[in-house]
Parts: C-alpha cells; structure tokens; sequence
C-alpha cells in the first residue's frame, strides 16, 4: 500500500530509454510522412485535401502508445501518429492520399480512411478511420469494444475526437451508451483551438474540454498536449482501468493545430501570438530536451539518427507509392455488396527498428 | 406447421437466429424487460439474457453506431428502431457510415435495422412513416418488407444473415391483423426475390407490404367486373427483383404501382422508369401511380384514409388502365 507521503509512480517511469526513443520515432515519423505528403501536395499528386497534425504528433503517439497490441483504434485525420504508432506501414498512407489503385480503399476513399479487421485471434490491433462526419466514430468505437467483449476476445477502444467533432449529437450519444454499458472506451478529446477556423469558445462554454465527460459520469482528466509523458501518464492509467472494467474514460488534450484546417487555409484567423506561444512548445523538441537533460537516457545523437532514419524512410515510401497505378474505372461499381468483394480491410503492419530490442517485451 | 400472426413471425425469427447464432443480439429501446413497444422481443432476455438484449438510452445513432462497430468484431446485431419514423435519426450512420464500409475498405457491416413502418392506425405524422425512398438512392443497403407472416419470418432470418446492412420495415398495421401458415422447421425467403400473389392476364398491380392486402382486394372487386388483376408482391425493395417486374408487365401490357409511402419522389417513380426504360413496347397504357398524398401523414381518421391509398382508389385506376 502506498503511504500519503509517498508520491505516486508515473506510468510513464517504467518505459525503458529504447521505449522512449521509440515514442519519439513514431511522431518523427509522422511528422516526416506529412512533411512528404506536402510535397506530394504541391505536386498535384495528392488528390484530395491534405490536413497536417503538426503539433499533435506528441499527444498522438503518447496516447497510443498506452494501448497493447491488439487494441482497436479510431483515428482523425490529425491522428497520422497514433497510425505510425500501431504500426500502419507509411506507404500505406501515401496510396490513400494519392488513390492508389493499391490503396486500402482501392482509390476510393481518402487520406487516413483505412480500415484494418483482423482475425480475432490475431494479434494485431483493430484501426478503423473516422467518416467526414466526425462525431460517427464514438458509436462505432463504443460498438467495437462492446462487439469483442461479446464475442471474449476483449478489446481496448481508443478514438481520438477534435473539440469541434464533441459538439455533435453522435458524440453525445456514443458517449453516453458508452458510460452507461462500462465499456472499455478510452476518448482522446483534442482541444486543438480551432475546428476549421471556429475557435473553440464559439464551439462550448466550458474552458476545459474533458468537462464534456462529467456528464456522463465519465472519468475525466486534463492534460498539457505538448508534453508527451504527461500524455502517456494519463492515457496509460486510463487504458489500465478501462480494461481492468472501469468503464469508458476521457483525455482532455491540451495542444494547438499550428497548420490551417487543410493545405489551402492559411488560418489567417489565428492570431500570430498564439502560434508563437506554441511553436516555443513544440512536443518533439520538449521530449527531446526532457530525454537528454532531465532524464538523461538519450544523448543527441540518438535524435540525429532518428531524424534521418524517419526522413529517408518516408521519402522511399513516398517513391514507392508515386510509381504505383491509378484504380482501374472498370471497377468502379465492384464490392458494393458481398459476394463481390473488392477492396479488403486490411492495411500492411510493419515493427519499428525499436521493436527488436529486448526491453520491448512488455508492449506485447 | 401452424398459423400465426405476423408479428409472432418476426418474434420466432429472432428466436431462432439468436439461438442458432450465439453471435445474432438485439439492440433497442424498451427491447428488454418490456418486450419491446409492440411485444416483438417479448421473452427474448429470459430466454438468451441481458448481454445479447440490449436496452439503450434513447439515442438511435449509437444504437445504429455501435451495431456497426460489433458488427465489425463479428457479432450480428438487430438493431429495433421503436417507430420506424425514428430511423432518420440515425440516417448518418446508415447511410454515410454503414451503407459505404464495404465499398470504401471492404468492411462489410452485417447489420439489421428493423421497425414498424406505415400507417392506417392513427399513429400521426410521427408514428406512421414508409421511409424506404429515403433508402433507395444509397447503394451498399438493402431492404425488405414482408406482407405475409411466412414472408416475415424467412424475410427476417434471411436478414440476419445477409453479409450486408439490410433495412427490415414490418408493416405495423399487419402486425396482429395477418395471419397465415409459417413452418417450424427453418427456412429463409431469398432477398431479392418477389412473388406473385394472385395471376392476372389484364393489368399489373405492382406493390409491397400492407398494400398487398389492399391489392388483393382490389383484384377480388375487379373480378367481379371481369377484369384479372395480377399482384406482384416486391418483399425486397433493394435490390428489386426487375425480372419478376418486367415479366409481369410484359405479360399484362399494364402496370399499376401502389405504394403507401408519398407520391413524389417515392419508389413508383423508380418503378416506372425501369418498366418505361426495359418494357416501353409492352405497354398499352400509360403506368400509373398510387400512392399517399403529398402531404405530412395525417391524425385525424378521416383524413389519413383520404391521405392513403386504399382500395376503391385502386378500383378506379385499374378501370381507367383497363379502358384506356
């Protein structure tokens, strides 16, 4: 038992220093991917809207990293780190972005709408990406982890919502049915300022996201976004005690979208304090500073190998996908009904280089 | 074998499947304890319990929403919509969410969605809807509408366990009112598939769900005048069985479309364009339409039966087919 004088342990003190330079790895990662898809982007390559999470990777990644393996996870768009972070290959998502015939969707749905449903027994995580209509993933997620509870092969549920998305009935309502059935959900509420260029005072009157919980009766906490092992901390003690039954859980998440809502919005409505003020609190940089000076377990070469390693990894991904086809028009009416089934959800999964070292084994 | 009613027709469905299938589960609001709004899930959580009984809060998108997420885990949910009139709130996820999964990553979303529709019971604009042409223009659902107790059996298991979203509307005013031969052994009624009721020579009388009956009784009343009115019950209303409808009009040489829902922009309209597309050289009349007025469904008894169709309307169009 721990006595009042004894401080509590932080989860995030039991991740060993390859666990760390792991965690960073991820959102390099992301963060190099969407610096890519940019150039893709300005290339016409991409076809559709391109919406960078620069400045989320952190929480992101931090987040995800709490979940073991098989955990079902349901991203936004501006969640390319928690995908990295469950191991969704990039070239993955460079198909999508650029409708490849090759892609999870076969060129029909777009950006991070993947989906991946693996055997139940395999174990591999469960990824389904948001619809446009944002608010629909809180329902499914609920349904998903309430689903393999039902069939026993019990599953955390992570879905991660912008604080525009938790003004919307189907939040409302998933959380609600979520509390009420104690189902193994954890929501990931991102307060990122602005929903497109609605600033978050015209989207509650409440100054702290996680508060949209307490009427639930769910548990809740606030936390600063940019600090990745604060993030870990609570996301880790929630995604414990939603699998040790204590129902669904909330992050209230602290950060700030330093891009526009997608490539062609300059966010001109932000004002240029604002970004200064958070560009000084950039996730990555923070963790690198806490890792070498604080924590002492990494050194800056450590970071300097990452950041090229995740640089030239992303560009040859990104290479890869330019040269492969476009989707076939023939077969633009194929797999809407089984029985002439087309696309298959299920995405390409690929270990980090951290995952091979030994002190990995408690991620099973 | 034995005569049953066809709301004890879907009941023994559910029955069945969820003790076939340790996967199937109902979902829905007052479906426990209570039985449901109309006592079509009676007896279901004694007999399988709670967890595969579902009581929700009132809120028909996570109902719908969490369908699909089990759905995804490998569970078959059956989701109740209490009035079918409900169904709209939960339009997002039918057809953004459920209706584009397989055709967007390949994940099929093997869910149903089943409630009472129609009216003729004084249920008011809230409680009396035909909702299937909200449906009709979305692909990747399917829907179903059963007119006799056998059909609401096989139709439902058939249902249950289609590897798609399927929209299961139980015409509300049939419920007790319908009773007919259902055998106990298990059976499906293949989606897609119609049937012909009654064989007719002069006319098409093209419809579906309670108005089956009122086609019936049409065609009883135009016999007497000498006039043989086939009726082609549709059962499935996505995908349409067009053989089955072009079979008959080209035999007839006159279709007559009688649907409950609203005239204008209602499944007739669609009807037609298939017949006017693939059977225009058949046709010695013009096709007609019956149907609800274009109206909001109305309270007052005396207006809802000059709202919906009914039999003597269908009399009439027939003669006017018939001489035209």
């Amino acid at each position: 038992m721990a006595t009042a004088s004894e401080k509590p342990v932080r989860p995030s003190a039991a991740l060993s220093p390859n666990q760390l330079l792991e965690m960073y790895y991820f959102a390099r990662l992301a963060r190099d991917v969407e610096e890519r898809l940019v150039i893709l982007f300005r290339q016409s390559k991409v076809i559709g809207g391109l919406y960078r999470s620069l400045g989320q990777e952190g929480e992101s990644v931090a987040t995800a990293y709490a979940l073991e393996r098989r955990d079902a996870v349901l991203p936004l768009i501006r969640n390319m780190g928690a995908l990295m972070t469950v191991g969704v290959r990039p070239l993955e998502i460079f198909r999508q972005y650029m409708a490849k015939g090759t892609s999870n969707s076969r060129g029909r749905d777009l950006n991070i709408h993947i989906v991946h449903l693996p055997d139940p027994d395999a174990n591999e995580p469960v990824i389904v990406g948001p619809i446009s209509m944002l608010g629909d993933s809180i329902p499914v997620a609920a349904g998903i982890a309430m689903g393999a509870r039902m069939r026993g092969r019990p599953r955390v549920a992570m879905a991660w919502i912008g604080d525009g998305a938790t003004s919307t009935g189907a939040f409302h309502e998933g959380m609600n049915f979520a509390a009420v059935q104690k189902i193994p959900l954890v929501v990931v509420a991102e307060d990122n300022k602005y929903a497109y260029s609605t600033p978050i005072a015209k989207q509650m009157a409440i100054t702290r996201i996680d508060e949209r919980a307490a009427s639930y009766g769910i548990p809740h906490d606030l936390v600063d976004g940019n600090d990745m092992l604060a993030v870990y901390d609570v996301a880790k003690r929630m995604v414990d005690t939603a699998r040790a039954g204590g129902g669904a859980q909330l992050i209230g998440v602290d950060t700030m979208r330093m891009q526009g809502h997608a490539q062609h919005d300059d966010a001109r409505y932000v004002p240029k304090a604002v970004v200064e003020e958070w560009a000084a609190r950039d996730p990555l940089e923070r963790f690198r500073k806490t890792l070498i000076q604080d924590r002492q377990t990494a050194s800056e070469k450590d970071f300097v190998d990452i950041d090229r390693m995740t640089k030239e990894y992303a560009a040859k991904e990104a290479d890869l996908a330019v040269d492969e086809p476009m989707p076939d028009p023939a077969t633009v009416a194929r797999g809407v009904y089984a029985g002439d089934d087309f696309a298959v959800p299920r995405v390409e999964l690929v270990a980090s280089p951290f995952a091979s070292k030994p002190d990995l084994s408690g991620r099973a | 074998m034995a005569v049953i009613t066809y709301l004890e027709a879907i009941r023994q469905a559910l029955f069945d499947e969820m003790g076939r299938d340790e996967r199937v589960f109902v979902i829905g609001e007052d479906v426990g304890a209570y039985g449901g709004a109309f006592k079509v899930t009676e007896g279901l959580i004694d007999r399988f319990g709670e967890p595969r009984v579902i009581d929700t809060p009132i809120s028909e998108a996570a109902i719908v929403g969490s369908a699909i997420g089990a759905s995804y885990m490998g569970m078959r949910p059956v989701c109740e919509i209490q009035f079918i009139d409900f169904i709209a709130c939960c339009f997002d996820m039918l057809t953004n969410f459920a209706a584009t999964s397989r055709y967007r990553n390949g994940a099929g979303a093997p869910i149903v969605v089943r409630g009472p529709s129609g009216g003729g019971v004084g249920g008011g604009p809230f409680h009396s809807l035909n909702p299937e042409s909200f449906f009709l223009n979305t692909p990747g659902l399917k829907m179903v509408e059963p007119a006799t107790a056998y059909d609401a059996k096989g139709l439902l298991k058939a249902a249950i366990r289609d590897d798609d979203p399927v929209l299961y509307f139980e015409h509300k005013f049939l419920y007790r009112r319908i009773k007919d031969e259902v055998p106990d052994e298990d059976y499906v009624v293949p989606i897609g598939k119609a049937a012909v009721r009654r064989e007719g020579s002069d006319l098409s009388i093209i419809t579906f769900g309670a108005m089956v009956h009122t086609a019936l009784d049409a065609a009883k009343a135009l016999e007497a005048d000498g006039v043989q009115a086939e009726v082609l019950d549709l059962r499935s209303l996505a995908p349409l069985d067009r053989e089955a409808i072009l079979t008959s009009v080209s035999k007839t040489s006159r279709a007559l479309l009688l649907y409950e829902a609203r005239r204008t922009g209602g499944i007739g309209g669609e009807l037609a364009a298939i017949i006017a597309e693939e059977a225009f050289e058949y046709l010695d009349a013009p096709i007609m339409r019956i149907a609800s007025q274009d109206a909001p469904v109305p309270y007052a008894p005396q207006l809802e039966a000059a709202f919906l169709p009914s039999v003597e309307k269908v009399v009439a169009g027939a003669r006017r087919l018939v001489e035209y």
